[in-house]
């Protein structure tokens, strides 16, 4: 019998697990925290800070994917300045990525009333799209840096440490080692960055192929050189949906 | 930009028999991504290239989607090949099954149930199989069903059921977590079962359990060793018998498992005593400290585990090579307990499934012996055929079907889905042997290598457009779904052999008939289970979302996670006493290297799907792995082509000088037609499993010209390991 602990989420008291995160325990009495860059299959880095919770007591907001329960802790979830960070946070991240394929965030940011153009003047993040081999291509405009990508990769999954961080700041972005295409790099094209990808930044070549309006017979009939090169969108205007 | 959203179809993986479940992504039946479920207790999300991405075969435009029957009739002793769609005919279905039923009743009905044969297929589903063998038995009265099970895992399979009565993998791979002390042996774990290997590495890395690596090759794995055994090719029995005596000799071994549980101890430890470290290191060059520090490690182990592969059976002592293993699990209890055990991983999807189904030359499905008058009755009986009528002889293996394809042999050879010209060992003398039948079926996706020789094409459907079940490494039985309309006239295998089967009977005029009047996968399962008692169990209905694990006795036996708690199919396992002997053909003045064969992560087997899938783009071409000390010695500079000969055959392609392979010995993926290594290996058997030494045979190494090389692909560098 492990350790309980008791404690107020919302007012609410509860008694859980002392090993539970304020993420877990909030959803065991059905409270749901949003989260971003959190994966169940992934370790929680508290990168996003979407899932931030007031601690009574504590000087700022708590990342509740990591933070762990606490006996007499108090606990609120959506409160005003909660709710105000995470739309603050969720504004910025429309500012700089291309979001328009991450239908879960959209909602979220409807959800909090998120401001589009709050930072209306800000820098976008627009880096190139990446097409160097013939499984997937890279298209970091929409990566919002979660992090689950470079995790899965190495310990959480694959352990084939073939991306990481690149630049510092705001031109951070997730790279082979020196740039390197992925064929050369330790990628052994599992793909379980697609699987935990959330924007689609990540994206199957035959999936991205259909998307820019290639009809299937068209994309099986591509050479060699064709699919493994940079693909030019296709010619005709009526391919295009 | 136009974002595609549906909902996936789940069903099972197609490739290794790790038995991944997968989510097919579809817009007007094109499957443009595969993604995995992550509360999948089998893959947990995790995929590796070739589920990820190796699907688009189904769509690839040299795929056959219409019956086809050859212009040009062949005859026996001239029979060529054609892969050119000019040659074929493209014909009705009713006139290709006709065609085919007829031609194989007309050999049937002069020659006799010996002159037919037929390859099952490991990456059908065990309906397809199942049906396939009943059609052999009990329409042509032949036990000539085999697959390629035989070239695979036959020397695991006839030890495993010697020593303690069952052949399948006895743990389950989610209990590799579980493990401290890991021993990986002929299995390059992380290019052939990704998704088991990076259980390992967690298991490794997180919980800091211990790896021992036996293996001629610095495989991936090896980085993540404690200890790694750079054994030569062949001399398995030498190092884990060295292994049992270091145990012995210290104490390390378990008295009271070896007490109730087994039996042969005293003649056994009496075998291993000739093999002191000394003797070992003399024999195999692994160091003698490494033998006995490989021993302790595994005998003190709370949960060792043994897996291991097609480096262990693929001998002619790859019985024996098994038997050692289960010699040393046996004296150290590591078996009947969770985390531990004898795990032979299967290479394909349903290898274990289609030896469940009888697609076996000596067992009906169930692994019930034909040369048992009980196990034949209960056939008899569920096939309704006359009392005495099927044949109680032991059928013709893989290998022996081709090698008995001469007049007054076999004359016919139906083949579903296998390509017996790429995975025969000594591929010259088996071409020769093709040449020599009357009639040859196809049922297949491509014209292969195989399939060029073929009479009648037969256009198979793939996994995503049928139903079944695959049974996977760890007898998990799990469902495939028809996720997309089969493309042209493409028909699931089991509607082909039944209506093919129908035809049969009527010419044969027999009395009662079979039964093959199927409407749906499920019926045949439900038929199987009441002939096979472990899969009485398995329904449809209970397999839609979690696959169970056979044994499953009953329609409420909750499955099988490991074997042996209590005790062996057999009651009590045998140890076998062993001694050493070499492989076949050693190396010598003329042919000085050790040829060792394999695979590569991106490709599989004959090549028949990945080399006909964009996974070809990053895997292009043959290479032969040699280590910087020979090819100093021969001169041979990285990417330089090469021409590898050995006294069967000779293949030409580049040359990979890495320290992967140790010196001496040089390896070469099986994969490539262009550069098959089969043409080179050596074709003598296992005396009991019957298996060929695919991975050991005398070879030489020189440099050609550059335009010798048959591919025309440019090399590809990769960073992968």
């Amino acid at each position: 019998m492990t350790d309980t602990v008791k404690l107020k989420i919302n007012h609410q008291e509860i008694e859980c697990d002392q090993d539970l995160t304020i993420l877990q325990a909030a959803r065991s009495v059905g409270v749901n925290i949003p989260t971003i860059c959190y994966h169940d299959h992934c370790t929680a880095n508290a990168l996003c800070r979407m899932c931030v919770v007031e601690v009574k007591g504590a000087r700022t907001l708590v990342a509740s994917c990591v933070a762990k329960v606490s006996e007499g802790m108090e606990v609120e979830t959506h409160n005003e300045r909660v709710t105000r960070s995470r739309k603050t946070i969720l504004e910025m991240m429309l500012s700089t990525s291309d979001l328009s394929q991450s239908p879960e965030l959209l909602e979220m940011a409807s959800e909090y009333d998120a401001d589009h153009d709050r930072f209306g003047d800000a820098e976008r993040r627009s880096p190139a799209l990446i097409d160097d081999n013939s499984m997937f291509v890279r298209d970091y405009e929409k990566c919002i840096l979660c992090w689950r990508c470079v995790q899965v990769c190495a310990e959480d999954a694959q352990y084939a440490f073939a991306i990481n961080f690149k630049g510092r700041g705001y031109h951070t972005q997730i790279s082979t080692f020196y740039e390197k295409p992925l064929p050369e790099s330790t990628c052994v094209f599992c793909g379980q960055c697609i699987g935990v990808c959330p924007t689609e930044a990540l994206k199957p070549k035959r999936q991205w192929l259909l998307e820019l309006g290639y009809e299937s017979d068209q994309i099986m009939q591509m050479t060699r050189n064709e699919r493994s090169k940079k693909t030019k969108k296709p010619q005709t205007s009526t391919a295009v949906k | 930009m136009n974002v595609i959203k549906n909902k996936p179809v789940t069903t099972t993986c197609p490739f290794c028999g790790v038995g991944c479940n997968l989510e097919l992504h579809i817009k007007d039946n094109f499957i443009y991504k595969v993604t995995a479920p992550f509360d999948s207790v089998v893959n947990k999300g995790n995929l590796c290239v070739k589920g990820r991405f190796g699907y688009d075969f189904i769509y690839n435009k040299r795929r056959i989607l219409s019956p086809l029957i050859r212009k040009t009739p062949q005859k026996p002793g001239a029979r060529f090949q054609a892969f050119n769609l000019d040659e074929w005919r493209e014909v009705s279905w009713d006139e290709a099954l006709d065609y085919t039923a007829k031609r194989l009743v007309e050999i049937y009905q002069r020659d006799g149930s010996n002159a037919m044969a037929v390859y099952c297929c490991a990456k059908a589903t065990n309906e397809d199989n199942y049906l396939l063998q009943k059609l052999f038995r009990a329409l042509f009265r032949t036990n000539n069903v085999d697959h390629c099970t035989r070239l695979c895992h036959a020397g695991s399979v006839v030890a495993l059921q010697k020593a303690i009565g069952s052949a399948a993998m006895s743990n389950t791979a989610a209990e590799i977590m579980e493990t401290d002390v890991f021993i990986i042996t002929g299995s390059n774990t992380t290019e052939t079962h990704p998704i088991i290997s990076i259980q390992m590495k967690a298991a490794i890395e997180k919980n800091g359990a211990k790896l021992i690596v036996v293996d001629p090759r610095r495989i991936e794995m090896v980085n993540y060793a404690t200890l790694w055994l750079a054994e030569k090719p062949g001399s398995d029995v030498a190092v884990f018998s060295g292994m049992a005596h270091v145990i012995l000799k210290e104490n390390l071994y378990n008295k009271e498992f070896i007490d109730t549980r087994t039996e042969n101890f005293q003649n056994f430890s009496k075998a291993m005593e000739k093999f002191t470290p000394e003797y070992v290191e003399s024999i195999t060059g692994v160091e003698k400290d490494k033998i006995i520090q490989a021993a302790r490690l595994y005998a003190n182990a709370k949960r060792g585990a043994i897996y291991w592969a097609l480096g262990i059976s693929q001998s002619t002592h790859g019985t024996d090579n098994a038997h050692s293993l289960i010699n040393l699990a046996l004296l150290t209890g590591h078996v009947g307990k969770r985390g531990t055990g004898l795990n032979p991983l299967r290479g394909q999807n349903n290898v274990q499934g289609a030896s469940d189904a009888g697609a076996m030359p000596w067992h009906y499905p169930g692994y019930q012996e034909v040369d048992d008058e009980q196990s034949a009755l209960i056939f008899e009986k569920a096939w309704n055929i006359e009392p005495g009528g099927l044949n109680r002889k032991k059928g013709l293996t893989t290998t022996e079907i081709l090698s008995n394809a001469h007049p007054g042999g076999v004359r016919s050879l139906y083949i579903m889905g296998e390509n017996p010209m790429m995975t025969e060992p000594n591929l010259n003398a088996a071409h020769k042997h093709m040449q020599e039948l009357e009639f040859v079926v196809c049922q297949d996706l491509f014209i292969n290598e195989s399939g060029a020789y073929a009479d009648v094409f037969l256009p198979a459907t793939t996994f995503a457009e049928k139903d079944g079940t695959f049974t996977n490494t760890d007898r998990r039985v799990q469902r495939v779904r028809k996720a997309i309309e089969p493309l042209g006239n493409a028909r699931p295998d089991w509607q082909i052999i039944s209506d093919l089967a129908k035809r049969i009977e009527k010419l044969l005029g027999r009395p009662n008939s079979a039964y093959w009047d199927y409407s749906h996968p499920e019926e045949i399962m439900d038929e199987f289970g009441t002939v096979v008692p472990s899969y009485r169990g398995i329904k449809y209905a209970r397999i839609e979302k979690t696959g169970l694990q056979t044994p499953v006795v009953d329609e409420n036996h909750p499955g099988t996670p490991f074997l042996y708690a209590e005790s062996f199919p057999i009651g009590k396992a045998k140890f076998f006493p062993l001694d050493f002997r070499p492989i076949d053909e050693g190396a010598d003045k003329d042919f000085p290297l050790i040829l060792n064969t394999g695979r590569v992560l991106e490709h599989w087997h004959g090549g028949t799907l990945t080399r006909n899938s964009w996974l070809d783009d990053l895997n292009s071409q043959a290479l032969v792995e040699i280590n910087p000390v020979d090819a100093e010695t021969y001169n041979i500079n990285h990417l330089d082509v090469v021409k590898v000969q050995s006294r069967r055959g000779e293949i030409v392609l580049r040359a990979n000088v890495t320290q992967k392979t140790i010196a001496g010995v040089v390896f070469i993926p099986f994969h490539f037609a262009e550069a098959a290594a089969n043409f080179l290996t050596n074709d003598a058997l296992d005396p009991e499993a019957l298996i060929p030494e695919f991975k050991a045979c005398a070879v030489k190494i020189e440099k050609v010209a550059e335009d010798l090389l048959p591919t025309k692909q440019p090399y590809l560098p990769r960073g992968r390991y």
